[in-house]
């Protein structure tokens, strides 16, 4: 198996300029670590060749990297108004209830963070959910139940 | 009863075209042939001649945008073709559609472009979220792969994003492509002089590029007589909200927005009346029910003061409350807004705290004013269009449902609860994670 260096160094061939490897890198440190805690910035920068104070000016402008600690599992709910003009709010309250956290929280057992995301391009499909990044559309209120379930089945 | 008319994602109801044979059986990639035995310049009068326009928002004529690209005797860098597969503006899912049913025809057009403004670098910005079309578009390129002849020395490099709407603005994009935050720069000077690596850049939408090989088999002149004369072909349409049937529908140019919605997305739920509709993604001008007999045409919809945008189609019923919109849609923008200019940054915070204080009827008349002056003052004052286009699209929901924001000013909000976005809780409004530092007494 090859190390997170290594992976990060052939990333960076496949480029005119090796910096195009930036998000691809904190992307492979992000799955690695869980998050993109100080030392998985100072992989990844190591790495590029980068100092770790570039990647975290470059990680904290995108909203998909986590510059705190994260649940293992990730539901993201869309809010925007698509979703929201057929009942998103709802489908973000059922989680709520039964993860008992807030969006923007992590379940105390560390297993699932609750979090809303704007339009995810899927909003004639609404609600749309994504779990662990895979979408579920149509989602409804009363789903959430076996989703949540679903989840923490897989361990 | 109107009805679609498939170019773009032609033959995906009967076959699984994500697969290379099945995309071969209908002629797949022939178009590619045939384009490569025309000189690229001849490639760029077909599509001249086809009036294809950009399909990411712009609506610039891609012809003419290809004409741009110096020739290679005239600058030696490495010329680029890059896509624009980031689609995060709120209404429209038509590019997800289309790489995930349509890999291979996306690709054949990449190729065709990469020929037309000599290219041998193909870069796809795919957006972060994106996980399903980016796994169809590299399975669908390692079934390429081998293929020397069908590449003919191209390569294509699906690049991913990591959440941020602002990359869908081409020069952001370019910069974000480089590994930096991604920020818009000051144009001039444009990606076709100096784009990737400030190199000579062809930007292109990914449904832009899914038309090109139609249009390469069936020759410009006959795809121009498709649609209308200001806006010709078909156009991949994101029905959303309040609607039966959401989903893409793929349509000639000049079908009207109520076909749209009532041939194509069924109408209204719920016994509901239809109040308004967003017709170009959520940073466009509103219309409101009576106005939906305009033609889906760039023309047409800019003579009504709005645009066809992204064609991000969204219904809204007669439960809805237009401030409550307003917060939604000024709270996405003030989310999404770069922070390079201050009238986007401020102005974008502004307009959510004073909607906000309207929606809970503790706004006075003065206040009414202040936001669209905030909104006037935003306007022309940015360096890209997010800022105005959130102004414009926010005022245009002052402007046409004066009397509902006048109704917040006593007592507040006459819709409440019965309103779906009533509280929705928003990325800019939800407990961030940030770890909180213990200060000593
Ligand atoms: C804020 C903003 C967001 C944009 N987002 C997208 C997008 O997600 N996808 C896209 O193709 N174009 C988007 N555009 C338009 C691009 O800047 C550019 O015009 C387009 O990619 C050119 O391709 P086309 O000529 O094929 O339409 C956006 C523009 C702005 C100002
Ligand atoms: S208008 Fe807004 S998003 Fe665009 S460059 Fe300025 S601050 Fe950034
Ligand atoms: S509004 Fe939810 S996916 Fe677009």
């Amino acid at each position: 198996m090859s190390t997170l260096y290594e992976e990060i160094r052939e990333l960076m061939a496949v480029y005119p300029e090796p910096r195009s490897a930036t998000l691809p890198a904190l992307r492979l440190a992000q799955e690695k670590h869980g998050w993109l805690s100080p030392e998985a910035l100072r992989e990844a920068a190591e790495g590029l060749g980068e100092t770790p104070a570039y990647c975290m000016a470059v990680a904290s402008f995108y909203d998909m990297f986590h510059l705190a600690p994260v649940g293992r599992h990730l539901v993201e709910v869309c809010t925007n108004v698509s979703c929201a003009l057929v009942g998103a709010q709802q489908v973000l309250e059922a989680f709520e209830r039964e993860l008992g956290v807030r969006p923007g929280e992590t379940t105390a057992d560390g297993e699932v963070t609750l979090r809303t995301v704007e339009c995810l391009g899927g909003c004639g499909w609404a609600t749309i959910v994504a779990l662990d990044h895979r979408y579920r559309t149509h989602v409804q209120p009363a789903d959430v139940g076996a989703i949540v379930e679903e989840l923490r089945a897989d361990g | 009863m109107a009805e679609q008319r498939l170019v773009v994602l032609q033959g995906a109801d009967e076959r699984d075209l994500t697969k290379l044979a099945e995309y071969r059986a209908i002629g797949g990639y022939d178009a590619l042939a045939k384009a490569r035995a025309l000189t690229p310049q001849a490639v760029i009068d077909e599509l001249l001649a086809s009036n294809l326009r950009g399909r990411g928002g712009a609506f610039f004529a891609t012809g003419r945008k290809w004409s741009f690209i110096p020739k290679p005797d005239q600058n030696p860098n490495p010329h680029y073709l890059v896509v624009n597969a980031d689609e995060s503006e709120p209404g429209s899912f038509k590019d997800n559609e289309i790489l995930s049913r349509v890999p291979h025809r996306f690709i054949e057009g990449c190729l065709i472009t990469a020929h037309a403004v000599e290219s041998k670098h193909v870069f796809v910005y795919i957006r972060g979220e994106y996980l399903g079309p980016f796994e169809a578009v590299r399975d669908a390129l390692e079934e390429i792969r081998e293929d020397d002849q069908l590449l003919g020395g191209v390569t294509i490099v699906v690049h991913r994003g990591a959440g941020a709407y602002i990359c869908g603005e081409e020069t952001a994009l370019l910069e974000s492509l480089e590994g930096k935050r991604g920020q818009p720069r000051s144009k001039p000077p444009f990606p076709a002089i100096s784009g990737l690596y400030a190199s000579p850049t062809v930007v292109n939408n990914v449904e832009t590029l899914a038309t090109v090989p139609p249009i390469v088999a069936m020759g410009g002149a006959a795809y121009a007589k498709l649609g209308v004369e200001s806006s010709t072909g078909t156009r991949v349409v994101s029905l959303s909200g309040n609607l039966v049937r959401g989903g893409n529908y793929e349509v000639a140019h000049g079908i009207t927005l109520r076909e749209l919605i009532y041939d194509l997305g069924g109408g209204v739920p719920d016994g509901r009346e239809l109040k308004a509709v967003i017709p170009g993604g959520s940073s466009t001008v509103i219309l409101t029910a009576e106005e939906i007999d305009v033609p889906y045409d760039y023309d047409a919809l800019a003579e009504v003061g709005t645009a066809m945008g992204s064609a991000g189609v969204i219904a809204i019923d007669d439960r809805c409350c237009m401030v409550q919109l307003g917060i939604r849609v000024s709270e996405f923008y003030e989310h999404e807004s770069c922070g390079k200019c201050t009238p986007c940054r401020e102005g974008t915070r502004w307009m959510t705290a004073i909607l906000r204080k309207l929606e809970a009827g503790e706004a006075s008349d003065s206040e009414l004013d202040l936001l669209l002056d905030v909104c006037d003052r935003i306007n022309g004052k940015c360096l890209c269009p997010l800022g105005e286009t959130a102004a414009m699209a926010v005022a245009s929901y002052v402007l046409k449902f004066r009397d509902e924001f006048l109704a917040h000013l006593d007592g507040g909000c006459p819709f409440g609860s019965q309103s779906p976005l009533d509280g929705v809780v928003a990325p800019v409004n939800q407990h961030t994670q940030s770890p909180v530092a213990e200060v000593p007494a």
